[in-house]
């Protein structure tokens, strides 16, 4: 089976993965318990899941009949993933406030 | 905005229809007002954020109690052009004082016309941050063993 390595910044470019990741980086969740959070299916939930540990961001352990999500505690892909959320914000505000102030100057 | 990622850094390029002098002027004296408001060490609402326009200024923030949190420094101020400050924010979102440990970030502007300005951001050496996570995983354990570093995140976005 082909698999595709999806980088982090990519996975999380989608704004229901930002949301899980967002929800990983609390605590370890279940991923029964993430789907009640969100409004989405238990199903998307689970393939959003596996997109987010495929890009390195994540990484899952069965606990009982359940399975554990957490980010991945080991790699920088979780920092840069979330940073690289931090700085488009940023960019994205810091473009309004530049733009903005030009109107009202002129 | 373009985004492109390496191992160990973050690259990002916007552009904005302002000259390169005001592109420079609002990122380095508003950066106050546009970053995300969750980033915050202080255990206080934040009053204002100082960017000490010159190398081996800070960046910080205070709070409304007058509490004060210096989580970056210059090095380097070269208006309109560039301007490169360091990341002293350790893996458990606390002030890193061990400046090995640090990460930088770089930002150049480039006039593209009179009114027009390209800004490229890189958030660099993000794998110095790495060599404490070690400890800290293994500290909490299997269990809890995220980031605390994005913890301290969520906790602010939440």
């Amino acid at each position: 089976m082909k698999t595709y390595r999806v980088e982090g910044w990519t996975a999380l470019g989608d704004p229901t993965r930002r949301a899980i990741f967002e929800r990983l980086a609390e605590h370890p969740w279940a991923v029964g318990d993430l789907a009640g959070e969100l409004p989405v299916s238990r199903p998307a939930v689970s393939q959003h899941l596996k997109v987010l540990k495929d890009a390195g961001l994540v990484v899952d352990r069965r606990a009982g009949n359940r399975r554990i999500y957490q980010l991945d505690p080991d790699g920088v892909g979780a920092l840069r993933a979330y940073l690289d959320q931090f700085w488009s914000r940023a960019l994205a505000a810091y473009k309004a406030t530049v733009e903005q102030r030009i109107e009202e100057d002129s | 905005m373009t985004t492109q990622a390496t191992g160990t850094s973050v690259l990002k390029s916007i552009v904005v229809e302002a000259p390169i002098e005001r592109a420079f002027s609002v990122f380095t004296e508003d950066f106050g007002s546009f970053k995300p408001p969750e980033h915050n060490l202080l255990g206080v609402e934040i009053a204002e954020t100082v960017f000490e326009p010159r190398e081996g200024g800070h960046l910080f923030d205070r709070g409304v109690d007058g509490s004060e949190c210096r989580w970056s420094r210059v090095l380097a101020y070269e208006p309109p052009d560039r301007v490169v400050i360091s990341w002293d924010i350790g893996a458990q979102w606390q002030i890193e004082t061990d400046l090995e440990k640090t990460s930088e970030v770089e930002v150049r502007f480039v006039s593209e016309a009179p009114e027009r300005t390209r800004v490229e951001l890189e958030h660099r050496n993000l794998d110095r941050h790495g060599a404490g996570w070690e400890g800290i995983r293994d500290a909490v354990g299997s269990e809890g063993g995220w980031p605390l570093y994005l913890g301290g995140f969520a906790e602010r976005v939440s």
